[in-house]
């Protein structure tokens, strides 16, 4: 393992190399429109924000009946949720976004009643289709990590709480869930990560996110690297929020025994 | 002269003769695997090489492979596909006009390639430096001992001794680089997820083409992941706990 230190030579050396790569891009390059798109970069910014939050929430609890149901589920639920799994693991995220938007999308309109339902308005625009589709997929890549922390529970000490009498439900609250949660959260900063990547795609239906506002920017403007580079950094630094929050917290948390 | 898609049947449009697009879609798919084959093979040899340096260069080559790896896995697939088809291309035409060479021209197959080879390397240099750190270090000492060339111990030791446990992470890698080929429907190159939007736009039919992309795609894993378990059970012959 590495040292997680910085002072040392070489390290020090890539630091300074690092800076100055930065400096020279943040004076040499052209940043003039960056005023300009501010406010709306910072717009676009809160969609990202708001869906990766919302998907990975509804994702999450969706998740964890996916995962409890292929561990002890009748028959058919543990088979629809394995199926389930299966379709979103084995299938593009942006497949199954177009598939929902396009596909699904087209067949409403003809749907009788669907017009005047209350749903109507939330069916004409982009933003519920992507967040179904965001949601959808964190659930399906989540729910096979929730089974393995279910089936990893150690048995004891569910039949140790069967023995002094706990409701099934209550085992499950008190001691199943919190206990597979604890097993799953080290890995969970990284799925965080991988659901940040997948954000972008939204901009494929329309929905104005950090991803689609630097389109319109290199469309309008025609310079080729600033905003580019300018996007990868935006999604380093919410990359490296994720993993430096995660770190606290698995800090903050006892550690797993 | 207007084909009437409204009036025929699904099998008429999947078929594989014009005007059905059943072949347009499994020229996507082959193209697809196409990207998918080249950018596995390129992540490949990236993670070997890279798991050498991460294990036995110096700190600086560690160094440098920790900020590719950082950089591989913040950064959106699509982001970098935007970088490789837009600002690569026009990157090396300046160095070229400098050094005084003609232009080149990064067309989508070759975005794809690259885009997917470098992020399947950098997932690569960690699967390959787990599994090369379960190769007991005795085997390659032996090896050593008698005399074997390091190159030599690499193909006939590590390798073969490692495989067992870099498999379940190759397949996983595999899975990702087909998947991953999808996003370069985002800058106009025609694999199997831009030929199944191209032929429902012209067919009206999105439902029905998207569903039999995506049939095609589960297809590739379920196979896939078979092809893998087979290989996986081939190279843990004689491992003891396979």
């Amino acid at each position: 393992m590495p040292e997680q230190t910085l002072m040392k030579p070489h390290r020090l050396i890539m630091v300074l190399v690092a800076a100055v790569l930065v400096l020279t891009f943040a004076f040499m390059m052209d940043w003039a429109w960056l005023p300009k798109y501010s406010s709306e970069i910072f717009d676009a910014l809160w969609i990202t924000i708001a869906l990766l939050v919302s998907s990975i929430v509804a994702g999450f609890l969706l998740a964890v009946p996916i995962g409890l149901v292929q561990v002890t589920g009748p028959r058919p639920l543990a088979w629809l949720a394995m199926s389930f799994c299966t379709l979103i693991r084995g299938t593009p995220i942006l497949l199954q976004m177009w598939v929902l938007y396009y596909g699904l999308g087209s067949l409403f309109p003809y749907m009788p009643g669907l017009r005047q339902s209350w749903l109507w308005p939330y069916l004409i625009e982009a933003w519920p289709y992507a967040f179904v589709a965001l949601t959808l997929s964190f659930a399906g890549y989540e729910g096979e990590v929730m089974r393995g922390a279910f089936k990893g529970v150690p048995r004891g000490e569910l039949e140790a709480a069967h023995a002094i009498g706990m409701h099934p439900f209550t085992i499950l609250r008190r001691i199943w869930l919190p206990r597979a949660v604890q097993r799953v959260l080290p890995t969970l900063g990284g799925e965080l990560i991988l659901q940040l990547k997948a954000t972008p795609l939204v901009a494929t239906i329309a929905v104005v996110d950090v991803y689609a506002i630097f389109g319109r920017i290199r469309q309008e403007t025609f310079i080729i690297y600033e905003p580019l580079l300018m996007l990868a950094l935006i999604y380093l630094i919410l990359a490296g929020g994720i993993a430096f929050a995660f770190r606290l917290l698995e800090n903050k948390l006892p550690a797993r025994g | 002269m207007a084909t009437n898609y409204r009036e025929m049947s699904a099998a008429e449009l999947l078929s594989l003769e014009p005007p059905g697009w059943g072949g347009a879609l499994l020229d996507g798919l082959v193209v697809s695997l196409q990207v998918a084959l080249l950018g596995y093979a390129i992540g490949i040899v990236i993670g070997l090489g890279g798991a050498t340096l991460k294990r036995s260069g110096g700190p600086v080559a560690r160094d440098l492979m920790s900020v590719y790896t950082t950089f591989v896995r913040a950064i959106p697939e699509l982001v970098l596909i935007l970088l490789a088809y837009f600002a690569l291309p026009e990157l090396l035409n300046n160095v070229l006009s400098v050094a005084g060479f003609g232009r080149i021209e990064i067309n989508g197959f070759a975005a794809g390639v690259l885009v997917i080879g470098f992020v399947q390397g950098a997932y690569a240099t960690e699967v390959f430096r787990g599994a090369i750190a379960s190769v007991p270090v005795g085997h390659i000492e032996a090896a050593h001992s008698f005399g074997m060339h390091p190159l030599r111990i690499f193909h006939r030791i590590t390798i073969p001794e490692m495989l067992p446990a870099a498999i379940p992470g190759l397949s996983n890698l595999w899975l990702i680089a087909t998947k991953d080929t999808a996003l370069l429907a985002v800058v106009g190159f025609t694999e199997l997820t831009l030929a199944a939007r191209q032929a429902s736009g012209a067919t009206k039919h999105y439902f029905l083409f998207l569903l039999a992309a995506g049939g095609l795609y589960l297809m590739v894993t379920l196979v896939s992941a078979q092809l893998f378990k087979w290989l996986e059970n081939r190279v843990s012959r004689g491992t003891r706990y396979a």
